[in-house]
């Protein structure tokens, strides 16, 4: 193109200019793949190792303790630095969605984040991860983590990720003021003192039960269900042999039907933070939310939080008859097949694994370690008092958070769930629901 | 070869977008349809014809009538506003307004704002929540004495979906306006004054001749308007969500393809949005066509 310039453009005839056009629409179909070649080659030729990890930790506590682990992380690994990959968006929707494109394209990073448990499955269906028992041999984590932990995320006798935290969903959030308003003497235990502390709040004109937008009914259900059937006949369900017609079903969905009585008829316009906040600001009693709440509520006014004091602002409680019951989730990281840096990811994930870094990074992201031998004194009230239980309660796994059911599964339930909030007929959201486990299993 | 010299070049030169829009449009609507004919169901790409299996679970689908449901209310508000407020306001301008320039920008602005940014206010605007909570319009109709107005919007029962088409209608009632305001300036003075002269009033002036001549104007505004209703997601997702209560079918492709994988579900949304504008869109082409022809 350089020899059409000059004194040579004045003579440019006919042919010439069809010539022209010819070479632009070449350029045109040659160029972007010429600037493929060319990255490709800058990615190949790379002398130094860098740790690619792949997670949607870009805001909050997560951020700032994923911070901690990269400077814990470089000081240590000199010869392979750190390189952050994060894509931001809610609970890792867009994420996820960069990250699909990338492993299609062969061009996966060392490690990614995913949720532990059967939303995994995908990528292990896919074989675009590594099974990583050796991992946990080799550091020790099956006797230092849960054993339902490591029997919940075990899939087809094999294990796929390293949990760095632990959330738990079945949490009831009260606001102690708004209870001795309502002349409700103590936080209920049992399903029936439940609903006589929601009437108690009703006849207060305070909303009994603040709720958000689908998912946070979805959530709402799920703890209702483990709450009515135990975690045992939960587990249960998820397994292919799974009854999903049986009267414990049928009980806790008009539970939770009951629930939806109690709830703020804006249910749908509210995030999982403007619930809440109903709750702090005293115009709603109870909420039923994940631990991260604890994090909103106590958390500094400067990160967006509400700076309330724990037991006195606001109180906590397992929902009404899971005592005992643990209904966890968990972010955790992988070995993705063909990963570029595989030692140095696999060096990772041991670290995540380790005590270090899970005390590092869970006092700042305001959740739990795995393992079962924390620093208690790092932990605010409400995390000292989730590590008591979580050394002792048994395990249930989250269906909201991608424990229990892969996302296609998931994804049924949440229409079947949408369908049943407009029409509130339970004999047809439990056929639904079995349809669901018939086409999933 | 003469001849070649004459159109050859021409050819070349728009040769490129031809290569582009074959591949990057058709190329990938025949790929669509590949996907939704085929058993590609799971995170694990597979490529086996599977028919028509896909459209027949989107006809078994409950919540997919819902979206249907909800697209039909949206749409006939969003058109049927869009229209009746345009038209006004382009009556009222070409009725003669000091300072014309000024109202058609001010009308005219709504349609710089995304969707997914005007969302964000309207769903402030329309904020549900009842009694002391309540913000927004609400707020105004009780301050206004006319709390019997204040409603549910969005999450209203029957009337959810009009609701929600009325920040679409603010956001492109201006542009319809401009339409239509282009159609009565093209409507030649003389017939006007003819009419007047054989003894019309002004109200049959309007009806008898200045209207039918708005009738292409009518039309092109329903396609655009019409085109725009069927593909309406990102002003849904930033008012309500990703929720069955307020969902339409873009949505529910998005919400097949990204959350449960099952992309031949998801393409077969795609293929029957594409056929509901070619609804549209054909009939308006063979039509422009046909009275193109006849001018010439």
């Amino acid at each position: 193109m350089v020899t059409l310039s000059g004194g040579r453009r004045a003579r440019v005839s006919r042919p010439t200019a069809a010539k022209v056009v010819l070479l632009a629409t070449f350029s045109l179909l040659v160029l972007p793949a010429a600037g493929n070649a060319r990255t490709a080659t800058i990615g190949g030729t790379q002398a130094s190792c860098q740790l690619q990890v792949f997670s949607w930790w870009t805001g909050g506590g997560e951020a700032a303790g994923l911070a901690k682990l990269i400077t814990i992380w470089n000081r240590t690994n000199k010869s392979c630095q750190f390189k952050n990959e994060t894509v931001a968006g809610g609970a890792g929707t867009n994420a996820k969605a960069v990250l699909a494109q990338r492993l299609a394209a062969n061009k996966p990073p060392d490690s990614f984040q995913g949720h532990a448990g059967s939303e995994l499955r995908d990528y292990i269906k896919a074989k675009q991860v590594e099974p990583i028992d050796f991992i946990y041999k080799k550091y020790g984590f099956t006797k230092i983590m849960p054993k339902g932990l490591i029997s919940q995320i075990t899939y087809q006798g094999h294990l796929y990720s390293v949990p760095v935290n632990i959330h738990r969903a079945n949490i009831l959030w009260y606001n102690p003021a708004v209870l001795r308003k309502a002349k409700i003497s103590k936080a209920p235990v049992t399903w029936t003192e439940f609903i006589a502390a929601l009437n108690k709040a009703k006849a207060a004109g305070v909303i009994p039960l603040a709720l958000g937008e689908q998912w946070t009914q979805q959530h709402l259900m799920e703890t209702v269900f483990i709450s009515t059937i135990g975690p045992t006949r939960w587990a249960a369900l998820w397994t292919g042999k799974g009854d999903w017609s049986n009267k414990g079903v049928t009980l806790a969905l008009n539970r939770f039907k009951t629930l939806l009585t109690y709830t703020n008829s804006d249910a749908a316009s509210l995030t999982w933070q403007d619930a809440g906040k109903l709750v702090a600001d005293g115009k709603a009693a109870f909420n039923i939310m994940g631990d991260w709440q604890d994090g909103y509520f106590s958390g500094t006014k400067a990160g967006g939080n509400l700076a309330l004091k724990p037991k006195t602002q606001y109180g906590w409680t397992a929902v009404p008859g899971s005592n005992g019951v643990y209904d966890w989730l968990s972010d955790s990281f992988t070995l993705p097949k063909k990963a570029p840096h595989r030692a140095a990811a696999v060096k990772w994930l041991g670290f995540l694994g380790s005590k270090k870094a899970q005390d590092t990074f869970n006092p700042v992201k305001g959740s739990i370690p795995a393992r079962q031998d924390a620093n208690p004194k790092l932990y605010g009230p409400y995390l000292k008092w989730a590590l008591t239980q979580w050394r002792t309660d048994r395990l249930a796994g989250s269906l909201t958070h991608g424990v229990v059911a892969p996302n296609a599964w998931a994804t049924d339930i949440g229409t079947a769930l949408g369908l049943f909030l407009q029409n509130k007929d339970v004999a047809k959201f439990q056929s639904a629901l079995e349809t669901a486990h018939d086409k999933h299993t | 070869m003469r001849n070649v010299r004459r159109w050859g070049p021409g050819l070349l030169l728009v040769s490129p977008s031809i290569v582009l829009i074959a591949v990057f449009v058709y190329g990938l609507i025949g790929w669509n349809l590949k996907v939704s004919l085929s058993d590609w169901r799971s995170a694990v790409p597979t490529s086996n014809w599977a028919g028509l299996a896909a459209y027949r679970d989107l006809n078994a689908d409950l919540a997919w009538s819902e979206n249907v449901h909800h697209l039909l209310g949206f749409t006939v508000t969003f058109i049927l506003g869009a229209l009746l407020v345009g038209l006004t306001l382009a009556f009222l301008l070409e009725k003669g307004v000091r300072g014309e320039g000024f109202f058609r920008s001010i009308y005219l602005f709504p349609m710089a704002v995304s969707f997914i940014a005007a969302g964000v206010v309207w769903r402030w605007l329309m904020n549900p929540a009842p009694g002391d909570r309540s913000t927004g319009l609400n707020v105004v109709f009780e301050k206004l004495h006319a709390g019997f107005l204040a409603n549910q919007w969005y999450l209203g029962q029957n009337w959810g979906m009009s609701a929600m088409a009325i920040p679409a209608i603010w956001a492109l009632s201006g542009y319809i306006m401009a339409l239509y305001l282009a159609g009565f300036r093209g409507v030649p003075e003389e017939l006007r004054e003819a009419a007047r002269m054989d003894g019309a009033s002004e109200w049959r002036v309007y009806r008898h001749v200045v209207f039918p001549h708005l009738r292409p104007v009518t039309l092109a505004a329903l396609i655009i308007l019409g085109h725009i209703s069927i593909k309406v997601f990102d002003l849904i997702v930033a008012i309500g969500g990703k929720q069955l209560v307020t969902q339409v079918p873009a949505v529910y492709m998005w919400i097949l393809i990204y959350d449960a994988q099952d992309y031949a579900k998801g393409a077969a949304i795609a293929s029957l949005l594409l056929l509901g504008i070619s609804v549209l869109i054909i009939p308006y082409l063979v039509y422009t066509v046909r009275s193109e022809r006849r001018a010439a």
